[in-house]
């Protein structure tokens, strides 16, 4: 039964060809559509997510200055609060795993012929342990390099590339504006940071040889912002306050004052940016939905024609045996033929689009089986659901007006 | 009288529902059909010939009386049940041919075993043999369109024969044919009458076309105006009886009654 049901389905699509072909575009267009957005939504949720883990866990950033008035001030003529001290300080708190205090400042890096321009990060040793960085190559620079503010660099992986090229940085000489430093180790791969900036392009220094020798500044040590890593994820509103209380304290913020630093829990602000980035790439696939709608309406509007134009062919069915469920299910296999059909296509139309996307714009884009099972689903059960009123509107006529149909 | 009437109709009446009001297309009529019997059905346009045969077909309700086919009320089954019952014990042939366009002969003749839940292998063999016995064996492959007329007509018929019914109801089956193969035709009837022992109910406005029947049935205004056995001699005698009874003792079957298409009365 359903076997003839499938030939005579064929036979019928193949009557109208390019009909049948048209309402099956509108099915390709909506599932290629959905297939395509889905994949490009993920794509950045990928991003986003890699950065986040690239970023380390349970992260805090403590700014200087207060975030209540105005924003926060950055070396804008307000004086940085945060010393190296204080980073000490929070390190020893029970809920704080490690500190890294961050004084940054662009320079000029130089060896052999090539030079290159970067970011130059003074920091701790814990810098890595904080950020989950690994090394890949050397050894990182110790406690004692920075009691004795050593000329000693880490390099990260584009500076790497763009200085050494292919050659071993590990234990050579680089000049960073004009004083030499010793390259003892190489920063493993990060990637993209949540605002896109290449997280490889930088160098770690010790905090001391930064602020005293490279930088130097009118606020004999202090940091711009530092870093703090709670113990665990539950121990992040216990550490946040801790840090608060400490700072407050070390600071003398008088009771009722406003603090001269900020904590910012950057864990938080990165499950807002990938709550953000699902939310968007599940409306580019709800956007893209409504045009699988409308190729199901096409597939409504055509079987509702075949159901018309055939109605003689109906009424010489029922006449000659055909139950109201036959009707039915031929007719809905029909539409359901059309839209899986459509849906192959669109499947691959959606992946080619895709990958055509990703060569030419450079967007990520990521295609999961998930979403091309789902886009399947979904249009079969658009066949069904489109296809179910026209097939009943077959099912339920009349043998005797259906025959004497023109 | 030989068992139970295959049809069995009374006080059968169908009123249209117009623009213009209710229109009574047929009233009170009853009538018993045995097995085996060929009836002509006779009567001007519009004397409600096909709403008849529409009734006896199941594919149209009346709106008053009682009919019972091959033995079950049909006032009492659904949709379905019908469409079964049409399946199982009726094989239509209408005037129109009523092929599918698009389907090839063989599917077109196997079409009513689809609905049966015959298998296809099965299907497909039934069918070539039922268009090996309307002489259309070798055009299996063909679309209705690419055969005439009257080989049309064969395929329906070969239709209508494949789910082996007792029963064919034929409305103006040579309505659209030329003289010649409006007689092949009645052949096939006659013989399948004759040699099966179906029965065959067949609508016509032409004399000699109802002169292969055994019995005759005429309607004038929705109304049984005649019914008996053929009068060969009949051409002069339109509507002279009036015996809107059951089928009493017209009820011919074989012998010298049944005019096979033996003789050449056709003054065409
Ligand atoms: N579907 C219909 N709606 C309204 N009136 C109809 C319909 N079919 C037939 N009739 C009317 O019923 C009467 C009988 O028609 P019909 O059975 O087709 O006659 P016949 O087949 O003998 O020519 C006619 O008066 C015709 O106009
Ligand atoms: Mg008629």
């Amino acid at each position: 039964m359903i076997g003839a049901m499938l030939s005579e389905a064929w036979i019928a699509m193949g009557a109208n060809r390019l009909r049948t072909f048209l309402t099956m575009l509108g099915m390709m267009i909506g599932v290629g559509a959905v297939i395509l957005m889905l994949a490009i939504g993920q794509g950045a949720q990928y991003l986003v997510d890699q950065s986040i883990a690239s970023m380390g866990s349970n992260l805090f950033i403590v700014l200087s200055g207060s975030s209540t008035s105005g924003g926060i001030r950055m070396g804008s003529g307000a004086a940085p609060t945060l010393t190296v001290a204080d980073a000490q300080a929070i390190a020893e708190l029970p809920s704080v795993a490690a500190v890294a205090p961050n004084a940054p400042g662009t320079a000029q890096l130089v060896y052999g012929s090539n030079n290159w321009s970067t970011q130059v990060v003074g920091t701790l040793p814990s810098y890595l342990e904080v950020r989950d960085w690994e090394l890949a190559a050397g050894y990182p620079f110790t406690d004692s390099d920075v009691r004795s503010a050593t000329r000693v660099a880490l390099l990260g992986q584009t500076v790497v590339k763009n200085l050494f090229g292919d050659e071993d940085p590990v234990g050579k000489t680089i000049r960073i504006k004009q004083s030499p430093y010793q390259v003892v180790g190489v920063l493993a791969m990060k990637g993209q940071s949540l605002d896109g900036r290449d997280q490889d392009d930088t160098v770690l220094i010790p905090v001391t040889t930064a602020q005293r020798k490279l930088f130097g500044t009118q606020f004999q040590g202090t940091v711009r912002y530092m870093m703090a890593q709670a113990v665990s994820a539950e121990a992040m509103p216990v550490a946040e306050r801790a840090i608060t209380q400490l700072l407050r304290q070390r600071h003398r913020v008088k009771e009722g004052a406003e603090n001269d630093f900020t904590v910012r829990n950057l864990t938080a602000l990165a499950n807002t940016a990938a709550e953000t980035t699902r939310v968007m790439s599940l409306m580019l696939g709800a956007i893209a939905s409504i045009s699988l709608l409308v190729g199901g309406i096409g597939i409504m509007n055509i079987m509702l024609v075949s159901v018309t134009e055939r109605t003689r062919e109906i009424g010489i069915r029922i006449a000659i045996g055909a139950r109201s469920r036959d009707i039915l299910l031929q007719f809905l296999l029909e539409a359901i033929i059309i839209s899986i059909a459509g849906c192959l296509v669109g499947v691959g139309l959606g992946i080619g689009g895709a990958v055509l996307v990703n060569q030419i714009t450079g967007t990520a884009v990521v295609i999961t089986m998930s979403s091309v099972i789902m886009a399947f689903m979904v249009a079969a059960a658009v066949g069904v659901f489109f296809g179910f009123y026209p097939a009943r509107k077959a099912a339920r006529l009349e043998p005797i007006e259906a025959l004497r149909y023109q | 009288m030989e068992g139970e009437p295959i049809i069995r109709i009374s006080g059968l009446g169908k009123d249209y529902l117009t623009a213009a009001g209710s229109v009574p297309a047929l009233q009170d009529i009853s009538l018993a059909i045995y097995p085996g019997e060929f009836v002509a059905i006779m009567g001007p346009s519009g004397s409600g010939k096909s709403t008849f045969m529409n009734l006896l077909g199941c594919l149209d309700v009346p709106s008053g009386g009682a009919y019972s086919l091959n033995g079950t009320d049909v006032r009492t089954l659904d949709r379905d049940q019908l469409a079964q019952l049409r399946n199982a014990v009726i094989g239509f042939v209408f005037q129109g041919f009523n092929l599918l366009p698009r389907a090839n002969l063989i599917d077109n003749v196997a079409l009513p075993l689809v609905y049966a839940g015959v298998g296809k292998a099965d299907r497909v063999r039934r069918a070539q043999e039922m268009l090996d016995k309307v002489g259309l064996g070798k055009y299996g492959a063909s679309r209705p369109n690419q055969i005439s007329g009257g080989q049309q007509q064969r395929v329906a018929i070969a239709r209508a024969l494949i789910n082996r019914p007792r029963l064919i109801l034929a409305d103006e089956p040579t309505g659209n044919l030329d003289t010649r193969t409006s007689q092949e035709i009645m052949s096939l009837f006659t013989a399948l009458n004759r040699d099966e022992g179906i029965t065959v109910i067949l609508v016509t406005h032409e004399a000699d076309i109802a002169s292969y029947a055994s019995r005759l049935v005429r309607f004038i205004d929705g109304h049984l105006a005649h019914d008996g056995a053929v009068d060969h001699e009949m051409h002069g005698s339109v509507g002279a009886a009036s015996s809107p009874r059951k089928g009493d003792g017209t009820s011919v079957r074989g012998e010298d009654a049944a005019p096979t298409a033996a003789s050449p009365r056709n003054p065409r």
